[in-house]
């Protein structure tokens, strides 16, 4: 009896452990789910406006756009080709997600307003943005379909190439920062100066290295040889439908804007306000500030897609391995030799 | 039994069965998968033991990278099955023989009692005050500059052995020169030439 | 808030005594990248860059060994610079000097002369010059791997020939065998002994452990990764394939070099590691068993052969086997009859290989025995080269091989292993046959009808080539100065 009560006590007082977990698995994805839902919204907006076609804005303002598509997607029948490999095939949109979803809990939208404040929180991200890849590659070669394998192996040729560049460009931040941690590498862009303080200025070919890098991994467009339409139809997710295709759809999407969400935490002082902390009410920060930004890079996504064509494969490769990872090599050793000089202080 | 140890016995049970999934399921990609698990709950134990760096480096390197390399050649491969495995029954009495000695041996030697009072493990990490991490880098740029600095100079090697093994200038390849074509200019594509009429006269 | 700076452990000293191996290192990476500029046409710039940085980095070498104002260990004992490292240095630079000579003119007109074999071939160098410059179980091990690389890609380097594809396959699986069993010995040794400098397991393994027992199991996987390294039977599969699968050119550097580095490494993890009194009758134990299964299949199994790359391959198992009766009887005159074995050994064999590239030419492989009937009769002192080469092999008085022989063996009975010295004597008769015969057929068979000519090679290798024979001769008979200088380095290491 003694040691049934003592394993229950042990029990209780690992229970805000478990208690985390559910925290961080429930919130992020509710207030993400809809974010998506709204996001491919704007983007019909934001890319018919740009062509000057009027795009979904009949039936007011297009508001029900999204549960409309929710709701076609979730009541369309799930065909699976009778040839796939049944276990990967439904696993795949799965492996797809939880990394897309489980990235979020380093993520702070504000001053401690972080599920996980872990310390290696930037290792964090990159290996489960790196995981991202399984569902794409899992879901080209399961569906047994010539169109679909060869969008997964571009897909996954495409993800780690520019995954090197990305973690090189994060290493310049981490210099900068003198923590792996988000919250301190925020806090790192912090001063006087508001604007003049953020990353992106001394580590501007970095920035701009990640923002397009960023775009690559995501397999958005100008860079989404992936799916493809015009050439192989629509690359991994050609065989999935209804639910299935919704779920790669969420897990991208998710993906964009966790994206979105890191250049401004990485580069553009996170939460923290452009103008200088002495003018009073507008230089103090505060997650409106990240919301601003978010919004700015996740416009920019939309912008890319509406203005840019396609890039040949052959040429995403020849950037991402000769021209984007010698410059953040050389850009790395640049940011070392400003933090040996003392021209850029790490906080640690 | 903590919480901890449940996790740990719950992780260490499925990398068991992931690594014996990789050495004896048939379909290739499976095995891969089943490797990719293995590493990925490895992973998952090392955090256990707070050794976040080389948990999410395991991740971060052999699961995003080195397997999605792994899976794409395995992939490109398209065996849809290994061949039986002639001799497997032949050699599995000898092979189970050897592993029991083995295990024999490793228990009779280390000596399992003894084993139970091995002191308590120092974590030097928290000793000084610092993360993971951190403690990682400073011993690494610090007591073993050395053999970081040859771990790198063995990686040149690779790139050098991999390129003088794979690197062939097959004649007759069509390539394209990017950087040409971005410098043809009109003139080299393009020749206007005037046309008669039919009835003779040149154009305006 | 921690301190943010971190104290970085180099310091001048350290660097200064480790410059000949950081000279060699920026003098590989520029050979590295001036090869890319150099056109095919003009690649022997390559070369003599190659031999050049060989030579100065010898010349560092040898200075720094005189010199005593330099730290014998740097990095915090990870690298140690005492004269057993210098000698063995000294040979490996030697005797890869006497490779490259000998390897242009093999490689040239098959279209293998190329920057990689160079720049490889110095890495690999680098690599063995840290092995027996190793402190640290760390360092020994990246030491090692660093040489295997480079080997596995070495030997592969004829790309189109699928016996080099294979021997390089089988290299690989089984280099990558033993190096994880290297590594897990070497886990268990610090799991034993919580510690990875050698001197430190020393020092633990003398005094009260928890598990002394997890010592000696890690000891059983460390020594059979320096068996797998010397290519001693039973681990000695990888060794025949190599030797004739690979490129002449590359056998001359793989045959060679690495044996005396294996010796280097031997010696510091026997030695500086487990050289204690109590530990001794462990290693020497495993080692006789391997010993006399090299002596013994190493020397039966050359009867047999018709290819002599492969013949001489064997002949390396048994020599190995040889080399280890030195170690086995341990203490400085055990390592040094060794060290001296291993460093006469390794110019012996690049001989023979030059020899072989010597009658080789372009489209012909003077691989088999039959090529070498009636040479006599073709070319007397070719011929007399050959013989002095097999004679020093067979260990034939007056010959150097004879002289490295005696001194193993005096060390075995040294130690008290009677039946070992006589099991190496009677090995050594039986090789003594087959080496013989390369000598019959050599000079009392008839040359068949469409027998080759002698390759085309330069009156620079004729005479680099000539001088290492006559070495060996010379250092039969007046071996006495290598010799006292391989005991004073064991002895003030």
């Amino acid at each position: 009896m003694d040691q049934m009560l003592s394993l229950f006590n042990t029990y209780t007082a690992q229970f805000p452990t478990i208690w985390m977990a559910i925290k961080i698995v429930l919130l992020p994805i509710l207030p993400l789910i809809i974010a998506v839902a709204f996001y491919t919204l704007a983007e019909r907006w934001v890319i018919g406006w740009m062509q000057v076609r009027r795009g979904p804005v009949y039936i007011g303002m297009g508001i029900l756009q999204p549960f409309a598509d929710t709701f076609k997607l979730l009541f369309k029948e799930l065909l699976i080709p009778s040839k796939s490999n049944l276990f990967l095939f439904r696993l795949a949109p799965m492996l797809a997600l939880i990394p897309a979803f489980s990235a979020w809990a380093v993520v702070p939208a504000g001053e401690g307003l972080v599920h996980s404040d872990v310390n290696a929180g930037l290792l964090y991200l990159l290996a489960m943005t790196s995981m991202g890849v399984y569902g794409i590659i899992l879901a080209g070669w399961a569906s047994n379909s010539k169109y679909a394998f060869l969008g997964a192996m571009r897909a996954a040729a495409q993800v780690i190439s520019y995954e090197i560049a990305m973690g090189f460009a994060l290493v310049g931040v981490l210099i900068a920062a003198g923590s792996l941690n988000l919250s301190e590498i925020v806090r790192a862009q912090s001063g006087n100066l508001g604007i003049g303080e953020w990353f992106m200025w001394p580590l501007l070919p970095l920035f701009v290295i990640y923002l397009i890098s960023g775009v690559a991994e995501t397999n958005r467009a100008p860079f989404d040889v992936a799916e493809g339409e015009s050439e192989i139809v629509a690359g991994f997710h050609v065989e999935y439908s209804g639910s299935a295709f919704a779920i790669f759809f969420l897990a991208e999407y998710a993906n964009m804007i966790l994206v979105s969400f890191l250049v401004p935490l990485f580069f553009m002082g996170g939460w923290l306000s452009p103008c200088p902390e002495s003018w009073g009410w507008i230089g103090k920060g505060g997650p409106h500030w990240l919301a601003l930004k978010v919004g700015i890079i996740a416009f920019s996504f939309l912008w890319f897609r509406a203005t840019f064509p396609r890039y040949r494969y052959d040429q995403i490769m020849r950037l991402g391995w000769k021209v984007f990872i010698p410059i953040t090599i050389v850009w790395v050793m640049v940011t070392g030799v400003l933090v040996y000089t003392g021209a850029l202080v790490p906080n640690a | 039994m903590t919480f901890e140890a449940l996790l740990f016995y719950f992780f260490a049970a499925v990398m068991v069965a992931a690594s014996l999934a990789v050495v004896t399921l048939r379909n290739p990609v499976h095995c891969a998968l089943s490797l990719v698990l293995t590493f990925f709950t490895c992973a998952c134990l090392w955090l256990l033991l707070r050794a976040e760096f080389l948990a999410i480096a395991l991740v971060l390197v052999y699961v995003g990278a080195v397997m999605v390399l792994f899976l794409f050649v395995v992939m490109m491969l398209d065996i849809k099955t290994l061949p039986g495995r002639e001799g497997f029954t032949s050699y599995l009495p000898a092979g189970l023989v050897v592993a029991t000695v083995m295990l024999a041996e490793l228990i009779g030697l280390m000596g399992a009692r003894k084993l139970m009072q091995g002191g308590p493990v120092r974590d030097a990490a928290t000793e000084q005050g610092l993360s993971n991490t951190e403690w990682l880098g400073r011993a690494l740029f610090s007591d073993y500059i050395l053999p970081f600095e040859i771990a790198a100079v063995i990686l040149t090697v690779a790139i050098v052995a991999a390129v003088a093994l794979t690197l062939r200038r097959r004649p007759n390849v069509r390539t394209q020169d990017p950087a040409q074509q971005a410098a043809t200019r009109k003139q080299d594509r393009l020749r206007l030439v005037d046309l008669p009429h039919h009835d003779g006269s040149k154009q305006a | 808030m921690v301190d943010n700076t971190v104290a970085i452990a180099i310091s001048m000293a350290d660097v200064r005594a480790m410059l000949p191996e950081l000279f060699l290192l920026a003098a590989a990476f520029t050979i590295l990248m001036a090869d890319l500029f150099i056109a095919q046409a003009q690649r022997s710039v390559t070369h003599w860059l190659a031999i050049a940085s060989l030579l100065l980095t010898g010349a560092l070498v040898w200075r720094a060994s005189g010199d005593d104002s330099l730290a014998r260990s740097a990095f915090g004992g990870m690298y140690i610079a005492d004269q057993v490292a210098a000698v063995c240095k000294l040979f490996i630079l030697g005797s890869t000097l006497l490779a490259y000579v000998y390897a242009r003119p093999h490689l040239k007109p098959r279209g293998l002369f190329q920057g990689e074999f160079y720049t490889l071939t110095l890495f690999a160098v680098i690599g063995m010059m840290l092995l027996v410059s190793a402190g640290n179980l760390l360092s020994a091990y990246l030491g090692l791997e660093m040489l295997a690389l480079c080997s596995y890609a070495l030997v592969a380097l004829n790309r189109d020939s699928p016996l080099s594809s294979e021997a390089a396959m089988k290299y690989f699986v089984l280099g990558a065998l033993a190096s994880g069993l290297l590594l897990y010995g070497m886990s268990m040794v610090y799991g034993a002994t919580g510690s990875l400098d050698l001197g430190g397991i020393r020092a633990m393994s003398s005094s009260n452990l928890l598990h002394p027992d997890l010592l000696v199991f890690g000891l059983v996987f460390i020594v059979v990764g320096i068996a797998f390294k010397f290519g001693a039977a039973p681990f000695h599969a990888w060794v025949p394939d190599v030797y004739q699968g690979s490129p002449t050119g590359v056998t001359l550097f793989v045959a060679s070099a690495p044996k005396v580095a294996a010796f280097g490494m031997a010696y510091r993890l026997l030695d500086n590691g487990f050289g204690t009194p109590a530990l001794w009758p462990n290693w020497a134990a495993m080692l006789s068993v391997l010993a006399v299964l090299s002596l013994v299949i190493g020397n039966v199994v050359a009867i047999a052969q018709t290819n002599l790359k492969r013949m001489l391959a064997y002949s390396t198992v048994s020599h190995v086997g040889f080399l280890l009766l030195g170690i086995i009887g341990g203490g400085a005159d055990g390592f040094a009859a060794s060290l001296f074995y291993a460093t006469t050994y390794s110019i012996t064999v690049v001989a023979a290989f030059g020899l072989i590239v010597l009658l080789s030419r372009a489209g012909f492989e003077a691989e088999e025995i039959d090529d070498f009937r009636g040479l006599n009769q073709r070319s007397p002192f070719h011929a007399f080269l050959m013989l002095v080469v097999m004679a020093s092999f067979a260990g034939v008085p007056l010959f150097v091989g004879f002289l490295a022989k005696l001194q193993v063996l005096k060390a075995v009975i040294r130690a008290d292993a009677l039946w070992l010295a006589i099991v190496g004597g009677l090995c050594a008769v039986v090789g003594a046959f087959y080496y013989l015969r390369v000598i019959k057929v050599m000079y009392f068979d008839k040359p068949v009808a469409d027998a080759p000519v002698l390759g085309a090679t330069d009156a620079g290798f004729r005479l680099v080539l000539s001088g290492n024979v006559l070495a060996l001769i010379a250092l039969g008979i007046f071996g006495g100065p290598l010799l006292t200088w391989c005991m004073r380095a064991v002895a003030a290491s």
